[in-house]
């Protein structure tokens, strides 16, 4: 019987990639996001909205995550931006080899900004670097003020946290102090944006934050 | 329940280790997870045996340690190791959030015991 010791992270393969694809967005000035919610947050709407509003200041382009369907990368395209769909096939989270591989399938010259829309769940994407400069959480008002509290790693990882749907705060008990209170717990620099994407309002300070991380990379 | 794709790095990271070592037989692998990791250990020893069930290391343990949180205040940087993950005032200035964590995000493989 022997002990071999062996300090090695789990997740270096993973994370070597991530790593290399950090570097290509690094070398080519582009700004990298990984976006992460639970399903039916409004990640795609956000990412439409985005889209169509700075379409005159950015390229922009996007790396669906789904189970199945390309109906997101459809609705994306639909705003001139380029997307590639990946399609997980019940994985619950992408990898930075998938999104390295759909990385081949997009045109990066000139491009500003790749959006990186995960597969919406919140936890396992959380422990999956893919070469992001930032992580973005989204959490609708509908989910409940608890989610930062349940989930703790999203939030402790997450560089933004967007509290998306405040249209809908009269017809909800969502307690934005104690949601922002426990998202900024253990993230004491995270930056929150409530917003909605169907009244439009919040929408400019996200863009704000863009423009700002966008520059860091130029 | 991503613990399986864990388990899969897991396995590959031992049997490149294991190459250095021809006819061992594996016995036991050690790993670190630390309470934020967002990992379950049950999940993950679970998934361990999914994986090498049917193959040469089929019968080997997987031992989780658990690693637990430590905080530095970020109001007078007393370090401490909080009770609860969620509510974690500091035990001098009562302070309850914008710590640092020092411990607790490990996820990483120990050693291992072969035969």
């Amino acid at each position: 019987m022997a002990e071999v010791p062996i300090i090695r992270n789990i997740l270096e393969a993973n994370d070597r990639i991530s790593e290399e694809l950090n570097k290509f967005f690094t070398d080519n000035k582009i700004l990298c996001l990984n976006l992460m919610s639970s399903p039916g947050s409004g990640k795609t709407s956000l990412l439409e909205k985005t889209l169509t509003d700075l379409k005159g200041e950015f390229k922009m382009a996007v790396i669906e995550g789904d189970l199945q369907t390309d109906n997101d990368a459809r609705r994306v395209a639909a705003t001139g931006a380029q997307a590639v769909q990946i399609n997980t096939d019940g994985g619950c989270h992408l990898n930075s080899s998938q999104v390295k591989e759909a990385l081949s399938l997009i045109d990066t010259d000139g491009l500003d900004i790749l959006f990186v829309e995960n597969v919406g769940n919140l936890v396992c994407p959380a422990e999956f670097n893919v070469g992001e400069d930032h992580k973005i959480a989204l959490l609708t008002v509908t989910e409940g003020d608890d989610k930062p509290e349940k989930y703790p790693l999203m939030f402790h990882i997450s560089s933004v946290m967007i509290l998306n749907k405040i249209d809908l705060l009269p017809y909800v008990d969502f307690d934005m102090e104690k949601a922002k209170k426990h998202a900024s717990k253990l993230n004491a620099d995270i930056k929150i944006f409530p917003l909605s994407c169907r009244s439009r309002e919040g929408l400019e300070g996200w863009y704000q934050w863009l423009r700002e991380a966008r520059a860091t990379k130029a | 329940m991503h613990e399986m794709s864990i388990a899969q790095s897991i396995l590959a990271i031992v049997e490149e280790e294991l190459r250095k070592h021809p006819d061992a037989k594996l016995k036991k692998v050690t790993v670190a997870n630390g309470a934020l990791a967002g990992i379950v250990s049950d999940a993950l020893t679970f998934g361990w045996e999914a994986i090498t069930m049917g193959t040469p290391l089929e019968g080997s343990v997987l031992v989780v340690n658990e690693i637990p949180i430590k905080v530095s205040c970020g109001g007078c940087s007393k370090e401490f190791i909080p009770e609860d993950k969620l509510y974690m005032p500091c035990p001098d200035c009562d302070l309850e959030i914008g710590h640092k964590v020092l411990q607790g995000k490990e996820l990483h493989i120990e050693g291992i015991e072969i035969d």
